[in-house]
């Protein structure tokens, strides 16, 4: 039933439930908001009204109503311009940063913060309402994320993304009246709770609360450091996000001129995670096949995410069985370069650093895993930098990025297919398996290699897929949420699958933690994953078994897949850990 | 800090409280006062135990026990001295009593003092306005405050003999 | 015993009226001819005159009885509040109908041998006229101008007993719902009597009731909202104390009309008496069959669970207090949808408070008509107040809707305390305001004190004189509802703490003129924005003090001076040439920044002076030690 209402003298009809702000976008009537967020894709509604900035004037109320959380009435007036409502949202931002650190120039978020936005729509000019500020510590516990409760604005944001999408729950609002701020339990260490360092709490953090613990100048140090032979891998979702960072349109895909500038930046070679995202369709098809043939624990599930890794040990401890042990792919190159590649060069390791530049920061928290290392002083990676870090040093470095010529990737290890490329896409990962799997255990070539079923946004996509005469059951999951309730289900033995890809940020690692900031615009998400599977087309390979430089670094190096050198250098194990 | 000593004294009978419960999660904040009458106060672990024992992020548990004021997370003194100061004894001197009380336990409002005797703490009406200014020492009501040497005669009766 | 229907619930009222039937005679018997009267002895033990005592004195008096040989015949209760705290303990005897104030343990002996033996008056112990000096054995003029509806059994029955309960036309009410009326008939005559919500905000009983019958749902809630969270009002708990029953019963005729299965009453931890006696009204009255599966025999069935509050204020508010009862941070959320669409776990939702309910019995007996005709035009009833501060007769009242404050506050009230001036009245708590001397004679309802800034609120009425700061008292309810903040949205969690910043300046004598203009200004904002109730009436104890009492605001800002002499740092203490140096000053003040020479004027060095104001409490010398 639709409902008939004014806004600002235009008349409109909209369907019963909406709310005024929505209403009010019908007719191209922008409210300003700051804690409202709604990314339908992810299922995520923080519609708590708690900031105040989207207040209207509606006609016979007593008092200003939040345009986010209030449902259009029937001959509702609405003024969203009204003198009274501009100088409450004015007033409601000069309240915000009265408890606010005033360095915005030195801020992390300078220039991306929602708050320093709004101020500056609103012309706020003074604050007229001085006095005490929170003084809260800033949390850089953790490998991968820092919190600054200074600069929170209490939308909870965060809270609604780490304990409803995720089910996380590491964040909760704390204390009372004017002391109330999002923290964690007993306010511990963010790296002493339950955090899986997906960072979806700092990809919906307005303000400059949460964000990425920088990395940028230890990778600068290492390249100004003559004695290191400094190496650099990319994921497969940066080189569709990275030219965001530079004006370019979502979903433009940068590769070459990203390879440039690496190059540019200094970097002794450019390699890419896509090698190693082929590399662990063999090992985990293999790994599979394996289980299959000896009767061992299905489902498999996929082991690249390392925030959905460090989710399944603290919240499925007895699971642990389960998931692949494959290593993720960056961690995998990172081993071969210091390993394989390094032997091939005749360099020590120990002289070589590895940088991952990662859609995630959850990554930079796994490099710093003990067990995925060579001895003490031999991590796999040592620096992993988030595609934002990366623009930034692309800035810093006054590089051209629009005006760089494109470049290709070193080889060996820069080598790549169409499926290594998907890995950045949710559904990816399985289906690049398959094309290989069909391949290798029909013998048959594969024509149509798209898996339509396994893309999309769906949080749960599931499939029967007949090869070589044995039905496959896979799922296809993307946000921890979703994987909680598929592994409580196969916990209680209620459903059952032979393998399911899992990874923790919605949409994938083109919705990853560390990617530019999508200020809410799901369009954008949309718009990289369009371009993973254009790069896909693009490629003369598509297949991972395909791919000439993994055929040759088996038969130079590693020998079988999932045989006993690949398992000490491309597999891991799994810590039961608790839930805080 | 929860791989310390998980709260072993009692915890057998939180358990089989929390056990008899229909409905747990919805249960929060009663489990919490159940807890605190054990306890005395609600710690980390304690906190902690809650939340694994409802299936519920410790957080969320934190969350709750620092939004209402009947919570503590710190152990109080032997002896809970509290001062009314609802609107009908603020008006008849509760501030001054507060002060005085400040004064001879030589603490502020919300501490305990050093021998573990006292903690002094604040509450809103109790319902005896007709004796303000009051204050209540573990429970029972002492009206009328107004004078430092009766406060000092209240005071005296839950101090040790010598 | 399980009551199987009306006539068996008839029957226990008819066997149980002997037990108050005593307490029913009104006219004074004098104790002369009282000698071997079957007597009872109320004591009161309401939260005042328990504080103070009154349990030792009906143990007191039950062991002297015993000793004398009159246990049979004179029996000890302790029933709920009487609200005459100010001349607490009080006891009541019965059929006698004589009243004893500020009795204690000491007096027992006295009563005893002197009221029950020899049958004389204990006149020491009768209230006494402050200015006539008149002794009242009964009928004391407290209680005249009163009406008690929702308190009609506080003070009457013991409420540890559902037979006295039922002996006072207990759960007849309810019977009448469940045999002879529709779910339809009981909204209709409770949205006929006009009866409103007695929680602050006044909304209509009998629609809030039909809206969320209107609901669709296979589960709907009824919540009896006994948060009692204004800090100076005692009401609610009185109730609950008094008389559990009635507010048991009202919940299940509530429930019978909006169809609900389950209710929850939502109680202040803080409240142990309140939670006892409602845990065992619960047992009994499912012991009776009035609560539980099919209710005195009908189809009917209901049940109640009690759920505490953990000291949060701003729980009173209904959407927080059912986010707590689910368990959560008592934080609200926005209104619509409103609970009666949902509420509890997403279902259809009642929250009533406790003194509505309270009138829920009455009104369904004696009919809408007998209720409205009691009260003002859109405010119909009585209402109760908890009245205190500087007021002679501090106590509980309930009084018809449209009284004047002043009849409350100089007639019920007996005036101001030591003679002073009256200067305004604050009703409603944290969300109210201050009501000044020229509307003393406006009638209590809803909208008359919208109408001049303050609120119905729940029934704080706190009396101020000329001692009391007006900036003071508004940074008193400043600091409540900062500290009370769930915190949640911008204009109160941020808001309410700078009001109280700036009014915390002012205070200090730091004020300025462009600080009270962005006051002004913040407070109509935070009106205009917060998110619930607490947060849109935070700033109301300014407004209204500054609509009233502008000039004290200035007086601080402008000439730094506090003229109630209560705000410390505007204060100064000077000895004049009337001192006679006897140096008991010197010996009290803590600083000892008093100097001078024995049989001198001595001087205070205004650099160190805290203003505790001990020297002038200590000289005996008028007019040597000054205050300004």
């Amino acid at each position: 039933m639709d409902i008939q209402l004014t806004i600002n003298d235009i008349s409109l009809k909209v369907p019963e439930g909406m709310s005024i702000l929505d209403a009010a976008k019908t007719v191209n009537i922008d409210i300003p908001t700051l804690c409202y967020l709604k990314l339908n894709e992810m299922h995520y509604n923080n519609n708590i009204a708690s900031c105040r900035v989207c207040v209207v004037e509606v006609e016979g109320r007593r008092n200003l109503a939040s345009s986010c959380s209030t449902p259009v009435a029937s001959g509702m007036i609405v003024k969203t311009d009204s003198l009274r409502a501009i100088q409450a949202r004015r007033a409601m931002v000069e309240l915000l940063l009265s408890d606010h650190p005033k360095s915005c120039l030195t801020c992390a978020k300078n220039q991306d913060c929602d708050l320093q936005s709004l101020a500056s729509e609103l012309g706020v000019r003074h604050i007229s309402y001085e006095g005490e500020e929170s003084t809260f510590e800033i949390d850089k516990s953790s490998f991968s994320i820092v919190r600054d409760p200074n600069k929170c604005i209490r939308c909870r944001r965060c809270e609604t993304m780490c304990n409803e999408v995720q089910t996380v729950g590491v964040y909760s609002a704390v204390g009372r009246g004017f002391n109330t701020v999002v923290k964690t339990a007993f306010d511990l260490p963010l790296h002493e709770t339950s955090c899986t360092f997906c960072g979806q709490c700092i990809a919906v953090c307005p303000t400059g609360a949460l964000t990425e613990l920088d990395q940028v100048d230890k990778v600068w140090k290492a390249l100004n450091d003559p004695n290191q032979f400094v190496v650099v891998q990319t994921a497969p979702a940066v080189r569709v996000a990275l030219g965001e960072e530079f004006g370019l349109e979502p979903g433009t895909i940068v590769t070459g001129k990203m390879v440039g500038a690496l190059r540019r930046l200094g970097f002794d070679r450019v390699f890419d995670t896509d090698f190693a995202a082929d590399l662990t369709i063999m090992e985990e098809a293999t790994e599979l096949v394996h289980r299959i043939q000896h009767g061992g624990r299905l489902p498999l599930l996929t082991s690249c995410c390392p925030a959905w890794v460090k989710f399944f040990e603290h919240q499925f401890p007895d699971l642990l069985d389960i998931p692949s042990t494959c290593k993720s792919p960056h961690e995998m190159l990172g081993v071969l370069i210091k390993s394989y590649y390094a032997k091939s060069l005749g360099i020590d390791p120990k002289t070589i650093t590895v940088v991952s530049v990662m859609p995630c920061v959850a990554k930079k928290y796994e490099a710093a895993r003990p067990e995925l290392a060579q001895g003490a002083e031999t991590a796999d990676v040592d620096i992993v930098i988030t595609t934002r870090e990366l623009a930034r040093m692309i800035r810093e470095a006054s590089i051209h990025f629009d005006h760089l010529k494109d470049k290709e990737f070193d080889h060996p290890l820069g080598e790549s297919t169409g499926a290594a490329i998907i890995f950045g896409a949710t559904g990816g990962v399985l289906e690049a398996a398959l094309r290989t799997a069909y391949e290798v255990l029909t013998g048959e070539t594969l024509e149509k290699v798209e898996f339509e079923a396994l893309r999309g946004m769906d949080g749960i996509k599931e499939a029967v897929i007949p090869i070589a005469g044995r039905d496959y059951r896979i799922a296809v999951i993307h946000g921890l949420g979703n994987a909680r309730t598929v592994l409580e289900k196969i916990r209680a033995g209620e459903i059952n699958y032979d393998v399911i890809e899992i990874m923790a940020c919605p949409g994938g690692c083109i919705g990853g933690g560390g990617q530019p900031y999508h200020h809410g615009n799901m369009d954008i998400l949309a718009a990289r994953a369009a371009a993973i599977y254009r790069e896909d087309r693009a490629k003369p390979l598509r297949k991972s078994h395909e791919n000439l430089a993994i055929i040759s670094l088996y038969k130079d190096y590693l020998g079988e897949p999932y045989g006993k050198k690949a398992h000490q250098l491309l597999h891991t194990s799994y810590t039961p850990r608790k839930k805080i | 800090m929860c791989d310390t000593a998980s709260p072993n004294k009692f915890v057998q009978k939180l358990d089989d409280y929390i056990d008899s419960l229909t409905y747990k999660k919805e249960n929060l904040i009663g489990v919490l006062h159940y807890a605190q009458e054990i306890y005395g106060y609600l710690p980390d672990n304690v906190q902690w135990h809650i939340a694994q024992k409802l299936d519920i992020p410790s957080a969320t548990v934190y969350g709750v026990v620092t939004f209402y004021s009947f919570f503590t997370m710190i152990p109080r003194g032997e002896h809970v001295v509290n001062v009314c100061t609802g609107t009908a004894c603020f008006v008849r001197g509760a501030e001054k009593l507060k002060g005085e009380l400040e004064n001879q336990l030589k603490i502020k409002a919300g501490e305990t003092t050093t021998d573990n005797l006292f903690t002094l703490e604040t509450l809103r009406c109790v319902g005896a306005c007709g004796l303000a200014p009051v204050m209540i020492v573990d429970g029972k009501v002492h009206g009328r405050m107004n004078e430092a040497q009766h406060i000092n005669e209240v005071l005296a009766k839950y101090r040790p003999e010598i | 015993m399980k009551l199987k229907n009306t006539e068996a619930l008839n029957e226990l009222k008819a066997q149980s009226l002997k037990l108050i039937e005593t307490r029913r005679v009104t006219d004074l018997v004098t104790t002369k001819n009282a000698r071997g009267l079957v007597r009872h002895v109320m004591v009161c033990g309401g939260p005042g005159c328990h504080s103070s005592g009154s349990p030792g004195i009906a143990e007191r008096l039950e062991e002297e009885l015993n000793r004398v040989g009159l246990s049979e015949q004179v029996k000890v209760f302790q029933p709920g509040c009487f609200g005459f705290c100010e001349k607490g303990p009080m006891i009541e005897i019965h059929p006698d109908n004589i009243t004893y104030c500020e009795v204690s343990e000491d007096d027992v002996t006295t009563i005893v041998e002197e009221h029950f033996i020899q049958g004389n008056l204990v006149d020491h112990l009768l209230f006494m006229d402050p200015i006539t000096k008149e002794r009242f054995p009964t009928n004391i003029p407290f209680y005249d101008g009163q009406l008690r509806i929702a308190l009609r059994n506080v003070g009457y029955i013991a409420p540890e007993n559902i037979l006295e309960y039922i002996a006072a036309d207990g759960y007849q009410a309810l019977a009448k719902v469940l045999f002879s009326m529709t779910p339809l008939d009981v909204i209709d005559v409770i949205k006929e009597s006009g009866l409103r919500g007695r929680g602050g905000a006044g909304f209509p009983t009998g629609l809030k009731w039909e809206f969320t019958r209107k609901s669709p749902a296979d589960q709907r809630y009824i919540i009896c909202n006994a948060d009692e969270g204004d800090p100076g009002a005692f009401m609610d708990r009185s109730v609950l104390e008094g008389d559990p029953h009635s507010v048991l019963e009202a919940m299940i005729i509530a429930g019978s009309a909006i169809g609900a299965s389950e209710g929850f009453i939502y109680v202040r931890a803080e409240y142990p008496a309140a939670i006892r006696r409602l845990l065992i009204a619960i047992a009994q009255a499912r012991e009776y069959g009035l609560l539980g599966k099919a209710i005195l025999g009908s189809d009917f069935s209901f049940d109640i669970e009690l759920k505490y509050g953990a000291g949060a204020f701003v729980c009173g508010e209904e959407t927080a207090l059912i986010h707590s009862i689910e368990g959560a941070r008592g934080e609200p959320s926005v209104k619509p949808p409103f609970p009666a669409q949902k509420g509890l776990w997403g279902k259809p939702t009642c929250v009533n408070n406790v003194e509505t309910l309270a009138n829920i019995p009455p009104i369904i007996l004696k009919g809408a008509e007998w209720f409205n005709a009691v009260g003002t035009e859109k405010s119909k009833g009585t209402k109760v107040f908890a009245l205190a501060g500087k007021v002679n007769n501090v106590g509980l009242v309930e009084v018809p809707m449209g009284t004047t404050l002043r009849q409350i506050i100089f007639e019920i009230g007996g005036g101001i305390k030591q003679r002073k001036t009256f200067k305004a009245a604050q009703t409603g708590g944290p969300s109210g305001g201050c009501i000044p001397t020229k509307y003393l004679d406006s009638p209590i309802d809803y909208e008359s004190l919208t109408a001049i800034g303050s609120m119905m609120g729940s029934g704080g009425l706190i009396v101020l004189d000329e001692d009391d700061c007006m900036v003071n008292i508004a940074k008193y309810f400043q600091e409540f509802t900062m500290d009370e903040s769930c915190g949640r949205c911008t204009a109160c969690r941020v808001g309410t703490k700078r009001l109280y910043e700036i009014l915390t300046k002012i205070t200090e004598g730091k004020g300025t003129l462009e600080d009270l203009e962005n006051m002004e200004k913040l407070c109509h904002i935070i009106k205009d924005t917060a998110l619930c109730g607490l947060g849109q009436s935070a700033p109301n104890p300014i407004l209204s003090t500054l609509k009233y009492f502008r000039e004290e605001y200035l007086a601080h800002i402008v000439d730094k001076t506090c003229p109630a002499g209560v705000c410390k740092s505007l204060l100064k203490y000077e000895i004049t040439d009337k001192c006679v140096g006897c140096t008991l000053c010197v010996k009290k003040c803590p600083m000892n920044c008093i100097s001078g020479v024995t049989k001198k004027r001595h001087v205070i060095d205004q650099e160190r002076c805290l203003k505790c104001g001990a020297c002038m409490e200590q000289c005996r010398v008028v007019g040597a030690i000054i205050r300004h």
